[in-house]
């Protein structure tokens, strides 16, 4: 048996035989052949299982992605019909004698690298569906499988170097136990997609594409962070005494679904999450969440190849403002830029996109944008209890801009006679240190504050957090990130206003004992932490984790500060 | 031969999902389609001939068809590009 330690992102116990989302050996020899008819036809019935799995694969897309996103797989399709591809490579089979591999990965590529040429982003994206396409004609040439997770038909763990978010969005849920992965961290996409699912992973293993086999028996540790290979039958037995004590603890956790969040000192704070549609609403209210503290609306922009409309992100809104009936929604406006793209914007190429226009910046250029999206706010603000969020926020002249252009589209709307809620907050994330330097002074503005911690704690330390080399800087409790955390808290708090925190940081069982005794009032979290993070709070003593939080803002390494709650909260 | 010509209004011109219905239609008849957009010709029942093109706001292309069942081909995808809001 064999052990690979990685991060633990999502907790829970799976264990199940190796499904690997790998992508199989396809290299291949040119060859010359004699009887190309008999090629053709093996050419022929390789394009129809092509074929037949890309539509079981379009098929189960459509009831998880929705038919918006699914639409990729019928351009799939239409590749694998398409004359000007098909009858190039049959008469080159016919008329150079080659096999089949040769004459279609050939006859691909210069397709691929034509459309590549083309200076055109969607065209580009053209050429990686090509490239798809030939892939999957080529396994099966080979007779080599293909894995697709929408493929997975028996319970199974899923081993991958990294998941995309049209990956995970395919896991079926029944089969799929838990993943383990090459790369990611904590708050690296697969991870935040596991929670969401509730399947224990595991991420960051650096190998388990190259240790495990696929039917190898697996053990996904989403507690510790471990994954044992083909373990033995008393660590199996150890596991399943480990997974029913989780079991029962979950079970523990679940009658907290309607309590308060309420310190043993009686100090209340509000339990919300983070979610990224509407079809997230369900999991926060199952999980007891008070409200929502980030609702990222970039689903609305990416992955299509048009801008939303104004009814269409209404509609949006006011689902997720309805199904929390009442309780405190915040919205953030577009955050795009940075590592996200968007195919019908052109903008042009930065150096830095982390430091260049994105979120607030762009919105404020592009106003078309922000102006469209603040509409439908307004509009939807009378379906709930609306707060809206700016991104990325350095200046208060950001703020004010992005305020004025909002109080112009709201006497818009009032004077075609539309109904807008007047007491919609407004208020900035928190994720640039000038901004948390300046906090006292934003506060006399802004509405709330929301902490968002994986972009503060990237640019504080300046370590880009797409990059494993430098992955030890992101240190959520080193001390100079607490004292930016209590700078900003105390700023709302000396004006009578109020901080959320909506990073991955807010649910972290370590960093909840110092953030309740900093004086945090919101945690944002992933719905499905909620409940562990109640029932740690009600453990604890609000004034002893004030005398905490005193010591450690003095502390000046990382390791001591979490030593020192390990003590204290022992 | 049937013959009619279209200019493309709609803002991101002839991409993905359009380009994707005007090939299926074009793919239910016998006849053979043809697209063509400054000087350029393609067949219309290849995905990857009409995207090459790169068809934007505001371009006039012609449609032809050639066979037994022209007419109603061109019926057809004058049609899809109407319900599509593609062009007139």
């Amino acid at each position: 048996m064999a052990f690979l330690k990685g991060i633990a992102a999502s907790n829970g116990i799976a264990m199940a035989k190796a499904y690997r989302l790998v992508e199989p050996d396809l290299s291949f020899e040119k060859k010359t052949i004699e009887d190309s008819e008999t090629e053709v036809k093996r050419f022929r019935t390789a394009l129809e299982n092509s074929v037949d799995e890309l539509k079981a694969i379009q098929s189960h897309a459509k009831e998880s992605l929705g038919a918006d996103k699914a639409a990729i797989f019928e351009a799939h399709l239409l590749v694998l019909s398409d004359p000007e591809l098909i009858n190039p490579i049959e008469e080159k089979i016919t008329n150079e004698k080659v096999n089949a591999e040769a004459a279609l990965k050939e006859t691909a590529d210069m397709f691929v690298s034509m459309f590549e040429q083309l200076d055109n982003e969607y065209m580009k994206e053209r050429a990686a569906d090509i490239r798809d396409v030939t892939k999957r004609v080529l396994s099966h040439l080979l007779g080599v499988a293909m894995p697709n997770p929408s493929l997975i038909a028996k319970e199974a763990v899923v081993i991958a170097a990294d998941l995309t978010p049209s990956d995970t969005a395919q896991l079926n849920r029944q089969y799929v136990k838990g993943f383990a992965t090459n790369i990611g961290g904590r708050t690296s996409h697969s991870a935040i997609m596991a929670r969401s699912l509730e399947i224990p992973a595991v991420v960051g293993t650096k190998s388990a594409t190259d240790e495990i086999k696929n039917g190898d028996f697996i053990i996904v540790d989403g507690l510790k962070g471990e994954v044992h290979i083909n373990p033995t039958p008393e660590l199996v037995e150890e596991y399943k005494k480990t997974a029913a004590a989780y079991e029962l603890q979950k079970a523990e956790w679940a009658k907290l679904v309607n309590e308060k969040t309420v310190s043993k000192d009686g100090h209340q704070v509000e339990l919300v999450a983070n979610i990224g549609s509407p079809k997230d609403v369900k999991a926060v209210i199952e999980n007891g969440g008070e409200g929502v503290g980030l609702f990222r609306t970039e689903f609305l922009y990416m992955g299509r190849d048009q801008l939303s409309s104004e009814e269409e992100q209404f509609a949006a809104y006011k689902a997720v403002l309805e199904g929390l009936a009442g309780k405190p929604v915040v919205i953030r406006t577009l955050d795009i830029g940075g590592d996200k793209k968007l195919p019908y914007l052109s903008l042009p190429e930065e150096m830095n996109p982390f430091l260049g226009v994105r979120a607030i910046r762009l919105c404020l250029n592009e106003q078309d944008i922000f102006r469209t999206q603040l509409r439908a706010l307004l509009r939807a603000s009378m379906y709930g209890n609306l707060k809206i969020m700016f991104p990325m926020i350095a200046t208060l002249d950001e703020f004010r801009a992005a305020k004025k252009i909002f109080e112009e589209e709201k006497a818009k709307l009032l004077a075609e006679g539309q109904k807008v809620s007047d007491r919609i907050e407004l208020g900035i994330m928190v994720e640039i240190p000038s901004t948390a330097i300046l906090a006292d002074q934003f506060a006399k503005e802004v509405d709330f504050f929301s902490i968002g911690t994986n972009d503060l704690i990237q640019y504080t330390m300046a370590a880009d957090r797409m990059n494993q080399r430098v992955s030890y800087l992101y240190q959520p409790y080193s001390p100079s990130i607490l004292r930016l955390v209590k700078m900003v808290i105390d700023a709302a708090h000396a004006e009578g206003k109020w901080t959320g925190m909506c990073g991955e940081m807010a649910g972290d069982e370590t960093a909840i004992p110092l953030l309740l005794g900093l004086g945090l009032d919101e945690f944002s979290m992933s719905a499905t932490s909620i409940l562990k993070a109640r029932s740690q709070i009600r453990g604890l003593n609000k004034a002893d984790m004030e005398k905490l939080t005193q010591t450690v803002l003095k502390m000046q390494t990382t390791s001591q500060v979490i030593d020192a709650v390990k003590t204290a909260t022992k | 031969m049937a013959e009619k010509q279209f200019k493309v209004t709609s803002e991101t011109g002839i991409h993905a999902r359009p380009a994707t219905l005007l090939v299926q239609t074009a793919s239910k008849f016998d006849s053979d389609i043809n697209l063509e957009y400054k000087d350029k010709k393609v067949n219309l029942k290849s995905i990857m001939g009409v995207m090459s093109l790169g068809i934007g706001q505001g371009a006039d292309i012609t449609i032809t068809a050639e066979g037994s069942d022209a007419d109603d081909a061109l019926t057809a995808l004058e049609e899809t590009m109407r319900k599509e809001g593609l062009g007139e």
